[in-house]
């Protein structure tokens, strides 16, 4: 906008007049920093939204809103393919779900949901707790496991390798035919250097008998900023082929992965709105979009 | 990617430049207070705390202190840094509240997944080593296997557990499934105190389930449990990573719970922790400890002036400025 001004500053400015007064600009972009798509983001947004309505020459606040939520939408649904490897026609057999992401962001719940999920499907499902650290990691899993009949993988003692578990599970969804592998791995923070090499090492044991056909980073719907550097780290660490937003039954929106999906170019597949069973659903852009802009 | 450039890149074109002239003007302090702006909302401080924050800031550079100072722009750095560590601090020196006549009741609430059970494991063994004779107690009946977790949390510890229901778990779930609650919490809460007046423990620890700020349900069966203790002491967990959230959740639990301090988890991470800001300045309640780790001596006393630091990259900023 800082070009040299052929027409003089008064032409200029009539001719850029958006007819909107700055709080109302303003008002948009708090709507987005509220919902935690972030300061670059959200004024990237801003400015691209006062270009169009220059454009159409538009005077209404709710009218630049409707906008605001066409741009939101083009932004995240990207026409990719938010369906699960394994849910695919031809998909392998077994096919792979590694679960992997920060502490405490519902990894192992969404684990359960998933194995319960395709149980209903009327596959074959077998887990593998290759979280051999955090306390009662496997009975966790085992809980969500056991009410689905499915079968666990799991260490005799805590503190044990989780890449042998890993590789132990996949010989045997492997040997009984499963249809489907689900790894649960602990939760760790993506500035742990060997924390996150050890993830690598779990997708390389798996491969060993299978091939990973989906890593799922769960990212909870809270997290703020940080939520990007997660999603790079994990993904150079072991790859990630599909974000699960989890928690989205509270009052955080979830914003940063529009920054996420983009910048990855992973879409998000899957969201947690609860801590039952059934609390899992597939993205939906509108309704995301739409928790975005209500989120006042 | 630009957005995690630190407020040092970003602060460093405006300084050199202020340094040059001397003087501020009032459009650069502007300026100046953008970047602060912006650097706040990459650390996730809450938009309204940034703004209120700002304001003062502002205000303050406006003033004498900045225009007569030798150099202004380390003195709105200091002023940032003052104001910081001041709302930070509120309160933060003072030690744990315990009780008269023991035994101290503890209670931790917090949002799902926030570090309340590995907190509890972490303030009983360090209770412990301070010669306490901490008691932790079941009270997530809830989540998957939380009891059989803080049972395994106890046992590291060394820290006995009283957990009298089962809660969630494999040999119980033919009733329950997950996410279902079941047994009573509150009756947990209740007798743990008898249970630690029979048995000599100076010092209870309960854990709660996570819930969410919009769950009225779980929010008054929260304050269930705190009225049926009397805590000495009911501390929020909250997730350092937490983003604009944190000031609805810190209203609905201070709402909910009333509690009467804040401890920060997941501080080993790189987020830069602006909740913690977010929070101390919507509820005034002292940020007591700062939980660093999954291990259980991953804790410490919460210091304001790291925190500060931490959100601004303000380490950076003043090696910088002394540079000039
Ligand atoms: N409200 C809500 N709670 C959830 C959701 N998903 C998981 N939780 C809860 O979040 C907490 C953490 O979930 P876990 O599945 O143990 O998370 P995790 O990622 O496996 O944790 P670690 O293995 O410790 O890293 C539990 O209390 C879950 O019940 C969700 O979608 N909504
Ligand atoms: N890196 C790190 N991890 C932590 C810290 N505190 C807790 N955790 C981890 O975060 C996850 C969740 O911790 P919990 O103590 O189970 O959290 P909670 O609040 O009890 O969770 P719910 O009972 O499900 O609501 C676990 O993987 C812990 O090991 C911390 O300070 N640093
Ligand atoms: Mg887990
Ligand atoms: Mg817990």
């Amino acid at each position: 906008a800082k070009s040299p001004n052929p027409f003089g500053k008064a032409l200029f400015s009539i001719l850029t007049k958006d007819h909107l007064s700055e709080s109302d600009w303003e008002d948009v972009e708090d709507t987005l920093l509220r919902a935690d798509v972030g300061a670059e983001a959200s004024e990237q947004l801003v400015d691209e939204l006062r270009a169009d309505a220059r454009v159409r020459g538009e005077k209404d606040p709710q009218a630049v809103r409707a906008m605001l939520r066409e741009k939101l939408l083009a932004l995240v649904d990207t026409g990719q393919d938010r369906s699960l490897a394994a849910s695919r026609p031809g998909a392998a057999k077994p096919s792979v779900i590694i679960m992997v992401g920060v502490n405490g962001t519902g990894k192992t719940t969404t684990a359960g949901k998933l194995a319960r999920l395709f149980v209903a499907e009327g596959k074959s499902v077998v887990m593998g707790a290759a979280d051999t650290f955090r306390a009662a990691a496997a009975a966790q899993l085992q809980t969500w496991a056991s009410k689905v009949g499915v079968q666990v993988v799991r260490a005799e003692r805590e503190g044990a390798d989780p890449a042998s578990v890993a590789f132990e599970a996949a010989q045997q969804a492997k040997e009984s035919g499963a249809d489907l592998l689900i790894v649960d791995t602990a939760g760790r923070l993506q500035n742990k250097a060997n924390l996150m090499d050890e993830l690598g090492k779990i997708r390389r044991v798996v491969e060993k008998n299978l091939s990973v056909d989906e890593v799922l980073l769960v990212l909870d719907a809270t997290t703020g900023q940080n939520g990007m550097v997660q999603a790079k780290v994990f993904a150079e660490a072991i790859g990630v082929t599909g974000i699960v937003l989890t928690k989205l039954d509270g009052s955080a929106r979830g914003g940063i992965v529009v920054s996420v999906q983009r910048e990855l170019g992973v879409p998000v597949k899957l969201v947690g709105l609860g801590e039952g069973p059934d609390d899992l659903s597939s993205f939906d852009p509108e309704s995301f979009v739409d928790g975005i802009l209500g989120g006042e | 990617m630009a957005a995690f450039s630190s407020l040092t890149d970003r602060l460093s074109n405006a300084f050199t430049h202020l340094r040059s002239k001397g003087k501020l003007s009032e459009s650069d302090i502007d300026g100046t207070i953008r970047e602060i702006r912006r650097a706040l909302l990459d650390a996730d401080v809450s938009l309204d705390v940034v703004r209120s924050f700002t304001a003062k800031v502002r205000e303050r550079a406006l003033g004498a202190e900045v225009s007569e100072a030798l150099n202004p722009a380390q003195q709105v750095v200091s002023i940032v840094n003052d104001e910081l560590t001041q709302i930070l601090g509120a309160g933060v020196d003072r030690p744990l509240n315990f009780a008269k006549t023991p035994p101290t009741v503890i209670m931790l609430a917090g949002l799902q997944g926030a570090g309340k059970t590995t907190l509890a494991g972490k303030l009983g063994y360090w209770l412990k080593d301070a010669g306490h004779t901490p008691l932790l107690v079941a009270a997530d009946l809830q989540r998957p296997n939380a009891v059989t977790q803080l049972q395994v949390v106890g046992e590291r510890a060394g820290v006995p557990v009283y957990a009298p229901q089962p809660g969630v778990q494999t040999e119980s779930s033919d009733v329950v499934s997950p996410g279902q609650a079941t047994g009573d919490p509150v009756k947990v809460a209740r007798d743990s105190i008898q249970e630690a007046q029979s048995k000599l423990y100076d010092t209870v620890i309960i854990d709660t389930a996570g819930r969410l700020g919009v769950d009225q349900e779980l929010m008054a069966q929260a304050r269930d449990i705190r009225d049926a203790v009397h805590p000495d002491e009911i501390l929020f967990v909250i997730d350092a990573m937490i983003g604009q959230d944190a000031v609805q959740t810190a209203k609905a639990f201070d709402e909910g719970v009333d509690f009467t301090g804040v401890v920060l988890s997941k501080l080993d991470g790189d987020a830069r922790g602006g909740a913690a800001l977010s929070v101390a300045s919507v509820t005034g309640k002292p940020i007591l400890f700062a939980s660093n780790g999954e291990g259980l001596k991953d804790f410490e006393v919460f210091h304001p002036d790291r925190m500060a630091s931490r959100i601004l990259d303000m380490g950076d900023i003043l090696t910088l400025i002394e540079q000039a």
